[in-house]
């Protein structure tokens, strides 16, 4: 303890007089704030609660109709169903498959696209060639096409070049589509890069892929975790073009999730049907989880910057 | 003596916009030149030209005797230090140092000698290890610096290197690069805005405005006797005193007084009668109190605004409606609204025709 004297080194001052730091005072404005703030969470996280305990009851009890309440027996039953039998038209082999389906068709995609958008976004930024700005243009034009209007030509080309519902192919047209987003995304990081340092490393001599990857792709670890992040959630949870492209063998999960809740044969299993969701779901959502940091910074510098 | 960079007819265009007009340069082996002129003035880009790091519209850039118009940057014998350091974040500096030597295919014990010779030079040995978030920026700058000390180049290229930087680290700075190029007699070619670093660095100042240099020649020569108006306003501070007038009998009158013109060397003939000239004057030219006695000129002036600065003390005043600063001794006490004598001699100032801005 120490032996301080408080007292002579005390300001004299009037109570009433401000001092120190500033009292936090709880205001009604901010009770409003908060409470409007706990009752969107609760509003956004019920169905995620019914999910859950519905996935954890048996059939006959979900008949019974008590939505929110606990199980009275709790099984894992519809999450083994899910995985490994659940009925996906005739094939009886739950998600299981569909699972390694779709981690075949995100990792190349996801790794093809960066590895070309960041190329691109690089040779954008510091290398003005003639045309850069068009070829910018238009990268920037294909995110607003709805993909809805390019997937009849798309298969056209494919069924040409043999690729039509093949893993390649779906692999190629996640890659074409990831391509504006992610090169705006590289571009705009790389522009805010001082361009004292590409002229630096021009004058130590290094060339086009020297400069890029030596210089760039070691200061481009933010941006790529952002981008990773963008391309497994977005293609992890692709429906449509699984749909169209993939072919028969190689659907993803969301297009099997999608068969197992249709189903139209016999009783529908509710508990499986949300168990088989919440698995599906549950790449993206831990990708979130864990990165919910990057993610937000990436889409802030995809938009504030631009 | 051939040039160690030589600059001929020079133009660069980015699309309509000119920014250089057709601009000649040539600098000696050894020299230190100073490219000095407000931002937007071409200095920079004039660099860049040099370097490399832009194509040119028109001209020939030649360095050490060779057309280098159409080399790589790192094919043209030169090394270059950036305002912003630019140096590569995720090296040491000793991979910054031997990126280049690296790049350009030398053998790892030449790197390693050329290396530890810039890092004794520039007193960084002890950083070489350390990664650039780790140093202060006076740091940071000796190991931009040392990037172009090991290249082992004939041509130095700084531009603006000491911006970053606060008052005190730039004036230390300052004298370790008059330093290095003592020894290292290099040419070296610094474009600044800086009017402080340009007179206490440079060999011959080159001074631009709007892509053409005004007046290339000694930082004395700049400052006694200006080409024209915008040189001689740019350079000095406080700016020096323009008094409006117009040539009358043997001087210039400007309202209540006349300024005698006898002393005045012009550079041709005397300017014909009313001609309208402005008179400058730098302000530690102008005598005041007892000393404005024993000069030629000699009038009575306002007491506006007094600035001490420590060493000397810069009062600001009106004379015939015109602004009129002058610099004196720190231990002149004013009152503002005071009434002081001033004096001064024509023969250390300039005479500027009104209409063309230059020098008579």
């Amino acid at each position: 303890m120490t032996t301080m004297d408080v007292s002579a080194n005390a300001l004299p001052r009037a109570a009433e007089e401000p001092h120190g730091p500033k009292p936090r005072r709880v205001s009604p404005a901010r009770i409003g704030v908060y409470a409007f703030l706990v009752v969107s969470a609760l509003f956004f996280l019920v169905p995620l609660y019914v999910m859950v305990v519905t996935s954890l009851k048996t059939m006959p009890e979900i008949r019974l109709g008590h939505l929110f309440g606990l199980p009275q027996s709790w099984t894992v039953q519809p999450w083994i169903d899910a995985w490994l039998n659940a009925c996906t038209g005739r094939d009886c082999n739950g998600l299981y498959p569909g699972f390694w389906n779709s981690v075949k068709i995100t990792v190349p995609s996801v790794i093809v696209s960066i590895i070309i958008a960041s190329i691109n976004g690089y040779a954008l930024s510091f290398w003005r060639y003639k045309f850069a700005n068009l070829f910018f243009g238009l990268l920037v034009f294909g995110a607003f096409v709805p993909y809805q209007v390019v997937i009849y030509p798309l298969i056209m080309a494919l069924r040409q070049m043999h690729l039509f519902a093949t893993m390649p192919g779906i692999i190629i047209v996640h890659t074409i589509f990831g391509m504006p987003i992610l090169t705006i995304l590289f571009r705009n990081y790389y522009a805010a890069m001082p361009a004292e340092l590409f002229k630096a490393a021009r004058v130590d001599g290094a060339g086009f892929w020297q400069i890029f990857f030596r210089i760039m792709v070691p200061m481009s670890v933010p941006i790529t975790i952002v981008a990773v992040i963008l391309q497994v959630t977005g293609i992890w949870n692709d429906f449509l073009f699984g749909v169209v492209f993939a072919g028969r063998a190689n659907w993803p999960m969301t297009v099997q999730l999608n068969n197992i809740v249709n189903t139209t044969t016999g009783t529908r299993a509710y508990n499986v049907d949300m168990a088989a969701t919440i698995l599906t779901a549950a790449v993206p959502l831990a990708v979130y989880f864990i990165s919910g940091r990057w993610f937000v910074r990436g889409i802030a510098a995809g938009a504030v910057k631009g | 003596m051939q040039p160690s960079v030589s600059i001929k007819q020079l133009s660069l265009n980015f699309g309509h916009v000119n920014v250089l007009h057709s601009l000649d340069l040539d600098v000696s082996p050894g020299e230190f030149l100073v490219l000095l002129g407000p931002s937007g003035c071409g200095k920079s880009t004039l660099l860049n030209c040099i370097a490399g790091l832009l194509d040119v519209s028109e001209g020939q850039i030649h360095i050490s005797g060779r057309n280098v118009t159409w080399e790589e940057p790192k094919d043209r014998g030169i090394g270059m230090v950036f305002q912003s350091y630019a140096l590569y974040p995720q090296m040491t500096v000793e991979g910054n140092l031997s990126f280049g030597l690296k790049v350009a295919g030398i053998k790892k014990d030449e790197i390693a000698d050329r290396v530890s010779r810039a890092a004794a030079i520039l007193q960084i040995e002890n950083l070489l290890k350390r990664k650039p978030v780790e140093l202060s920026g006076g740091q940071r700058q000796r190991v931009a610096i040392g990037r172009a000390l090991v290249r082992d180049v004939d041509v130095f290229l700084f531009d603006e290197p000491l911006s970053n930087l606060d008052a005190k680290l730039r004036s230390d700075l300052r004298v370790e690069i008059k330093r290095l190029h003592h020894k290292l007699k290099n040419t070296m070619i610094y474009v600044t805005h800086d009017q402080i670093e340009a007179m206490t660095l440079a060999d011959r100042i080159a001074i631009m405005k709007g892509g053409i240099i005004q007046q290339l020649d000694t930082p004395h020569e700049i400052y006694n006797k200006p080409v024209n108006l915008f040189v001689a306003g740019f350079i000095g501070s406080p700016t020096m005193n323009f008094l409006k007038g117009t040539v009358t009998g043997g001087g210039v009158n400007i309202g209540s007084l006349t300024i005698p013109l006898e002393s005045y060397a012009f550079q041709q003939d005397r300017p014909a009668e009313g001609t309208k000239v402005v008179v400058g004057i730098r302000p530690e030219h102008v005598a005041i109190r007892e000393a404005a006695g024993a000069a030629p000129v000699q009038c009575d002036v306002e007491v506006e605004v007094v600035e001490p600065m420590g060493a000397e003390t810069h009062v600001w005043t009106r004379l015939d409606g015109q602004n009129f600063t002058l610099m004196c001794d720190a231990d002149h006490q004013f009152a503002i609204g005071e009434i002081a004598r001033v004096g001064f001699d024509l023969s250390k100032g300039s005479v500027f025709d009104e209409e063309t801005g230059s020098r008579l």
